[in-house]
């Protein structure tokens, strides 16, 4: 592999994804690396957080020794709540989720394919995974942006012709915010949209598997870096 | 006939072998611990275990793992059979690897329908949730509204261990913050629901506006106070 710019931190990235997230809407945060862009929203925004666990209006992590041990988000962190929120049963959450009624998610993910098919629940060659609410979100939610790294430890493109790992749903994603990239997926491909700062289209085209579209490519937006 | 047990042994003695057992909660909480370690001293073998989570690694000590540890289970459905780092291999996987429990896994908004519509007298139901995945295999696809949909059919149980946060004692529940998630429904699913409650008042004592889980889904309720 070539070394080229640097990649770009996970709270970077985070930031990134935030200013995709507009004011008044519902937005459901994959556990882990998304759970990040929790804390770069803008002031002036009404964004309000779910968790599939049952809370509607998730507000930032519990101080130390602040914690409520009947309070917390789907990937076992203690949190608070924001003014406003609202507790539900799984049914309920999930009524959210599949009937549409949530504006975005945010998901982690191991591959996305050229068509937006995604993959995140399972690793290649293991007995067992973890399907989570990921398969519900992915098909449920009218937005999904899929936050990773753009690519694997090995160095190997997580963006690809077609997914080799177990698909999580088909064409669900529409944006890829990657440590080195923002991707749209359209009717005819993966369109580069931005490059982070220190990185070219033909950079990071090297590290995607699938032809990207260029047509207006720019930087991301200083504030984010 | 009292639903109030004075202890969580007395509530699970008629659990047998080959029983069907959903238990709520979702990581530690609503998870009815008290209940889960009577389970595991009574010791029934060949157990179906309906959860959301058998990953294990989560914060909460006590979890369906110690079942599966002590080697009571055949059969588990759940959405989460490996833990964060889908690098570790979990008490579930190694036991489904050395052949010794089988493992359905379900998407969870899809487990959580399977579970009402156990509780509804719904038999089945056709959700798009899964579609071209390994979660539909095997399964009959039809396209409703111009979607493709898959369909899932209801989940009951012989018994349901669930946790309240108060209880009367006729049982009408009520359920605090994140703790809710699947007790509610899970509470409808099953033939025998016995709640783990926190707090046990009067009849009279919980405002029926309030009420979250009305009675008539609950059989027995054991008062165990708040156990971490």
């Amino acid at each position: 592999m070539i070394i080229m710019g640097e990649m770009m931190s996970d709270e970077i990235m985070a930031r990134r994804v935030a200013l995709e997230l507009s004011g008044d809407c519902f937005v459901n945060l994959g556990i882990g690396m998304p759970m990040l862009v929790s804390n770069h929203i803008g002031t002036g925004k009404q964004v309000m957080f779910q968790a599939e666990n049952g809370i509607l209006g998730v507000g930032p992590r519990a101080e130390p020794g602040m914690e409520d041990k009947d309070l917390g988000n789907a990937g076992d962190e203690h949190v608070t709540v924001s003014a406003g929120a609202s507790f539900m049963d799984s049914a309920t959450a999930f009524d959210m989720i599949r009937g549409g009624h949530l504006d975005a998610t945010v998901l982690g993910a191991f591959q996305v394919s050229e068509k937006g098919d995604l993959a995140n629940w399972k690793l290649p060659g293991r007995k067992l995974g973890s399907y989570g609410g990921a398969m519900d979100l992915a098909a449920g939610a009218r937005k999904v942006i899929v936050m990773m790294k753009h690519v694997t430890n090995d160095g190997l493109p997580r963006i690809v012709r077609e997914c080799s790992y177990p698909l999580t749903a088909k064409n669900c994603v529409s944006l890829i915010v990657t440590d080195i990239a923002v991707i749209k997926v359209v009717d005819d491909g993966l369109e580069l949209c931005e490059t982070a700062p220190g990185w070219t289209p033909a950079q990071v085209q090297q590290l995607t598997e699938p032809q990207l579209i260029v047509r207006n490519v720019s930087s991301w937006p200083l504030s984010v870096s | 006939m009292s639903k109030v047990f004075e202890s969580c042994a007395e509530a699970v003695a008629d659990i047998e072998d080959g029983a069907t057992v959903m238990v709520g909660g979702f990581t530690g909480r609503g998870t009815p611990s008290q209940l889960l370690l009577a389970l595991r001293e009574k010791g029934p073998k060949n157990l179906a275990i309906v959860r959301n989570d058998a990953s294990g690694g989560w914060k909460n000590p006590i979890d369906v793992d110690i079942l599966i540890e002590a080697g009571m289970v055949r059969k588990v459905i759940t959405c989460f059979a490996v833990f964060g780092s889908p690098k570790k291999v979990s008490l579930l996987e190694r036991a489904a690897m050395d052949g010794l429990v089988e493992v359905e896994l379900v998407p969870q908004g899809t487990l959580a329908e399977r579970i009402r519509a156990g509780g509804a007298g719904i038999g089945a139901f056709y959700t798009p949730v899964g579609v071209g995945t390994e979660a539909a295999a095997g399964k009959e696809v039809r396209v409703i509204g111009g979607r493709e949909m898959i369909l899932e059919h209801a989940l009951k149980a012989d018994f349901s261990l669930i946790k309240a946060h108060r209880a009367d004692t006729l049982g009408n529940l009520v359920y605090r913050m994140s703790a809710r998630n699947f007790n509610p429904i899970m509470a409808m699913a099953s033939r025998t629901t016995i709640a783990e409650v926190e707090n046990l008042v009067d009849v009279g004592g919980i405002d029926p506006d309030e009420v979250m889980t009305p009675c008539v889904f609950v059989r027995r309720i054991v008062p165990t106070g708040k156990v971490a």
